[in-house]
């Protein structure tokens, strides 16, 4: 039977793409398996994660510690790395095959490149960096309550609606949107890495996790782009979303960048387990590689302890780290937005703070 | 009547604002301090086209007149002076060629004057001539046997002078004239005999490098000469009214900045409870510095609109500038004043444009000179 | 060789935002930019004009005005211009907005040796999807997060930014590319004369009757009613309580946060 997206009877399960790199399982894997499972339940539907790699049906189990009723394991030699044309081909294959309701995808690099390209050819949308994931209606009423400004009193709900309810920034995160798809099948949505919160691992469910084969065929004709080669940059990685601090330095480090950079280094040693970010003034400067970029059109971060020194607090700035559960900011002007969402603020020239700042936690760590 | 820009000239004062903003900007504390020449901006100005306003595209121009060079040199005033003195300045002598000159003589210099990077200058004033140009001391003795003037003498506070690879001098061919034997040549910086002298210290405008210029026996070939002997009068005065408008664009941006910045900080900075801007005498002020600030700017592209059209213009020239000038200091005096404390502090840069804006009344003529000028036209000698 | 290079033109989210009461956008109040990753891929494109002297062309949807911003593209360096401009496009998504634009391209000619840039994505919706859904419905192949790429005959060599490193991937064209802002591109400044001469540069303007007999253009594949995402409802997120301003800005105080955060064991 030929598929036809529109045929929204005939789809059924969420499904999650599970990105690998190099055979390895990545945490936006487990962070989408873990969401997935709370869709699943809210539908009362089978979580299927869906691996695409060479030999990596070893790997496929783990995901189940997160959730997933089984995995369907794609092996082919053309499928180890990453090609848009390869990966396109087997995941529409396969989706046109079995039907999901839902896929997700990690919004990462390799996810935004072929969500696009299959939910084209499926026919179908796809919801780009979503940070929120509903299909309960009365859970969705309940986050707008919690997260939106919006007045819901003479607001009337459909409450047997059963669409995926994808919610994600817009126009630099002034504004939130919520996207259906209420006419196509699969509803596709790529999630943002580092949002959704990953469930504690369970060997037993991984141990009962339900592992299919699934064969694939594909032709040299099939592709069109060759890797000539991977590379992992050797300059340091800077993992925003794994740090439990972050120090982010903006435009406030202007008169003596190098110093400012280094002081910042300084405080996140002084904190440890930290790292250094900025806003987008010092990363379109050129004073900061576009991997430090924290807000909008860079991470969304949520660490324990976020310190912005000489940062203003522009709207895109604070859209990727006012989650952070503490934050400290250090600005000369008294009237900087970022001191409306600080939890700690000091007004003075970041030069002259940050120094006694980093003896004062040392001293305090010391003090312990 | 209309006062809109065209939709090119709208493009052009986008993309100087955008260039001012990337590239000026960023530099303008430092050469403030340095009081360096920014030859790298000077060759980006080059490659977008800014030092070519005013001379035709087929020696290298970019075109355009008047008004494009008041809509260039006013948005590079608003976030550099220094910057803004140096393009101003430098399209006095490309212009001047391209009116005065022979076709050889505007093949060979105007397309590197242009989009060739190289910064003109135009050199008139001497110790002992200032205000008084007929003054001027410095010699060019044509000699017969190698049909070459020979100039000897000097000038003074010179602008890019010390940069500048083509300018255009005056100097007496003929001294029992005075005036009337005072001619222009175009003189380049490696013809032996040229040196640079002393390079000032500044109030303002840092970046623009005024030197003092030394010529002893320097050869300038007889082709050299820009228009006929005795012309050189003429074509300074004529300069100097184009130069004027150049200025008057200059004060205009410092000004249109200024009022921008006390808008700005009037709202952001609260004191007693509420921002300043709340407060009557800040409104009255901003007002004042907003309505002569658009005062200025209509008489400055009128000036403009005058000389584009081939209208007699010398008078509005002079009262652009005198107005311009007399207002930029008044705007930045005040929006200094707004500023309080912080105004006062180099973090800002409200007091290098109170002190740049301060040369705009005494370059290219003082306020008093053009008063002199306007009087004259205005009651008759 | 023809270049066509896709541009948005888009509110500057960096400036001021007005959100009417209904928790939609007040896009009258905002300022219009071009998106900065379209001004990387246009010029990555004008660099290999530079090298090659191939035909680079701006395409843009969207509504009349959006011409102002082709003209400033034109002043920058490109040869021509076209505006995908008609009430039935309105209210595409990504879905639609690729099927428009795949028709009006595929209408204009994609030779062998051509290729679509893109930027990577625009700064009001950062969906990243136009691209790939351009190359799916034209058939051809895609790289996307290109910091730079190499042009021999008809192969390119593209590096692909990962967010842990890069991959280099050959492509045939035609192809599609969408590039990322990277400082390597920083795009070149319109010229005076390049303004002098915009306006007498050729701009085609492809509405519905100029599109319609293309096959990817149906009324149920195109504008609101072809797209397959809706906006089920906006909204602006609340703001955070507010903190502490510590005072003063010395030792003190510098002691006083850290015993703040050892209290809350942060530290």
């Amino acid at each position: 039977m030929a598929f036809n997206s529109s045929d929204i009877a005939a789809f059924k399960d969420i499904w999650v793409f599970c990105e690998q790199r190099e055979g390895k399982l990545m945490n936006t894997d487990f962070e989408l398996i873990s969401e997935g499972r709370k869709l699943a339940d809210e539908r009362g539907a089978k979580l299927v994660g869906v691996l695409l790699g060479d030999n990596v049906e070893g790997i496929a189990k783990e995901l189940g510690g997160y959730g997933a009723d089984k995995v369907i394991v794609c092996n082919h030699p053309e499928l180890k790395v990453y090609t848009t044309d390869a990966y396109a081909k087997v995941l529409c294959d396969v989706a046109m095959d079995k039907k999901p309701e839902v896929i997700l995808l990690g919004a990462t690099n390799i996810g935004r490149d072929l969500g696009p390209r299959c939910a084209a050819r499926l026919r179908t949308g796809l919801t780009a960096d979503c940070t929120h994931l509903d299909i309960d209606m009365d859970n969705y009423v309940e986050f707008l309550e919690k997260s939106s400004t919006l007045d819901l009193s003479n607001t009337k709900f459909d409450m047997e609606d059963v669409n995926l309810k994808q919610t994600r920034p817009a126009f630099g995160g002034h504004l939130m949107a919520t996207i259906i798809c209420p006419r196509f099948r699969p509803c596709m949505s790529t999630v943002r890495p580092g949002v959704m919160k990953k469930a504690p691992f369970d060997q037993a469910k991984a141990d009962a996790c339900e592992i299919e084969m699934y064969p694939v065929t594909i032709e040299k004709s099939d592709l069109r782009t060759e890797v000539l080669e991977v590379v992992k940059e050797a300059k340091q990685l800077v993992d925003l979303i794994g740090a439990e601090v972050i120090v982010s330095v903006g435009r406030g480090i202007s008169k003596d960048v190098e110093g400012g950079i280094e002081l910042a280094h300084q405080l996140a040693d002084a904190f440890g387990n930290a790292v250094v970010g900025g806003s987008r003034a010092t990363i379109d400067s050129g004073w900061l590689s576009a991997d430090h970029q924290v807000g909008q059109t860079g991470k969304t971060v949520h660490p324990k302890i976020y310190v912005a020194l000489g940062i203003s607090g522009a709207i895109q700035h604070k859209a990727g780290m006012q989650d952070s559960e503490l934050i400290i900011a250090v600005n000369k002007n008294e009237n900087a937005p970022i001191f409306d969402i600080a939890d700690y603020g000091i007004v003075g020239d970041l030069f002259k703070v940050v120094p006694m700042m980093v003896e004062a936690i040392k001293e305090a760590k010391e003090s312990k | 009547m209309d006062f809109s820009l065209t939709r090119e000239q709208e493009l052009l004062k986008k993309v100087a604002a955008q260039f001012a903003e990337n590239e000026l900007e960023p530099v303008a504390a430092e050469l403030d301090k340095t009081h360096v020449f920014p030859v790298d901006n000077f060759k980006k100005m080059a490659e977008v086209g800014f030092t070519g306003i005013g001379v035709p595209r087929e020696y290298g121009g970019t075109g355009g007149g008047a008004t494009e060079k008041v809509i260039a040199v006013s948005e590079f005033a608003r976030k550099c002076m220094s910057s803004a003195a140096i393009l101003s300045i430098h399209l006095i002598a490309p212009q001047a060629i391209a009116k005065y000159g022979t076709k050889e003589q505007k093949e060979k210099y105007l397309p590197r004057l242009t989009k060739g990077g190289e910064l003109g200058a135009f050199a008139l004033t001497e110790p002992n001539a200032g205000s008084d140009a007929g003054s001027v001391q410095t010699t060019a003795i044509f000699d017969p046997e190698t049909n070459e003037y020979v100039l000897n003498g000097g000038k003074c506070f010179i602008s890019g002078g010390s940069r500048a690879s083509v300018l255009v001098i005056f100097a007496l061919t003929d001294p029992s004239k005075g005036l009337r034997g005072m001619s222009a040549l175009i003189v380049e910086n490696t013809m032996p005999g040229f040196s640079v002298g002393k390079i000032e210290e500044k109030m303002g405008i840092a970046g623009s490098e005024t030197a003092e210029l030394i010529f002893e026996d320097v050869r300038v070939p007889a082709e050299n000469l820009l228009g006929k002997e005795g012309q050189g009068f003429k074509i300074a005065m004529q300069a100097l009214d184009g130069a004027r408008i150049g200025v008057g664009a200059q004060a205009l941006g410092v000004a249109k900045e200024a009022v921008d910045l006390a808008v700005k900080y009037s709202h952001e900075r609260v004191q007693f409870g509420k921002p300043i801007s709340a407060l009557q005498g800040i409104q009255w002020y901003i007002a004042d510095m907003a309505t002569k600030t658009e005062a200025a700017e209509t008489l400055v592209y009128k000036a403009a609109w005058l000389e584009d059209t081939g209208k007699p213009f010398s008078k509005e020239a002079a009262m652009c500038k005198l107005n311009a000038a007399e207002n930029a200091r008044f705007v930045t005096n005040l929006a200094l004043q707004i500023h309080g404390g912080y105004g006062f502090m180099k973090d800002y840069p409200l007091e290098r444009m109170y002190r740049d804006a301060k040369i705009t009344e005494i370059y290219e003529g003082t306020s008093e000179i053009h008063k002199v000028v306007i009087s004259r036209a205005v009651m008759g000698k | 060789m023809r270049i066509y290079v896709c541009v948005k033109q888009v509110p500057d989210t960096s400036g001021v935002v007005a959100v009417n009461p209904d928790g939609t956008l007040n896009r009258a109040s905002m300022q219009t930019i071009i998106n900065h990753d379209d001004l990387s891929a246009m010029e990555q494109a004008l660099r290999l004009k530079d090298a090659t002297g191939c035909q680079v062309t701006a395409v843009t949807m969207g509504p009349p005005p959006a011409e102002g911003m082709l003209r400033e593209l034109l002043a920058m360096g490109a040869d021509d211009a076209v505006l995908i401009s008609a009430r039935e496009f309105g209210g595409s998504d990504t879905f639609a907005t690729s099927q428009i634009i795949s028709a009006a391209i595929t209408h204009l000619g994609l030779g062998e040796e051509d290729i679509i840039f893109c930027g990577r994505q625009a700064i009001d919706g950062d969906t990243a999807q136009v691209g790939p859904q351009i190359a799916e419905k034209m058939d051809i192949p895609q790289v996307t997060y290109c910091a730079e790429l190499e042009k021999n005959g008809n192969e390119i060599i593209v590096k692909r930014m990962l967010e842990d490193g890069y991959m280099k991937i050959k492509v045939q064209t035609p192809c599609l590319i969408t590039c990322i802002k990277d400082n390597e591109f920083v795009p070149r400044y319109m010229t005076v004369n390049g303004i002098n001469d915009c306006y007498s540069k050729p701009l085609t303007v492809l509405d519905f009757e100029a599109l319609k007999d293309e096959p990817l253009i149906e009324l149920d594949t195109i504008g609101l009613k072809g797209s397959p995402t809706n906006i089920f409802k906006s909204f602006t997120p609340p703001l955070k309580g507010v903190g502490i301003m510590l005072e003063g800005n010395g030792k003190e105080t510098c002691a006083d946060l850290a015993a703040r955060l050892l209290d809350k064991h942060l530290i």
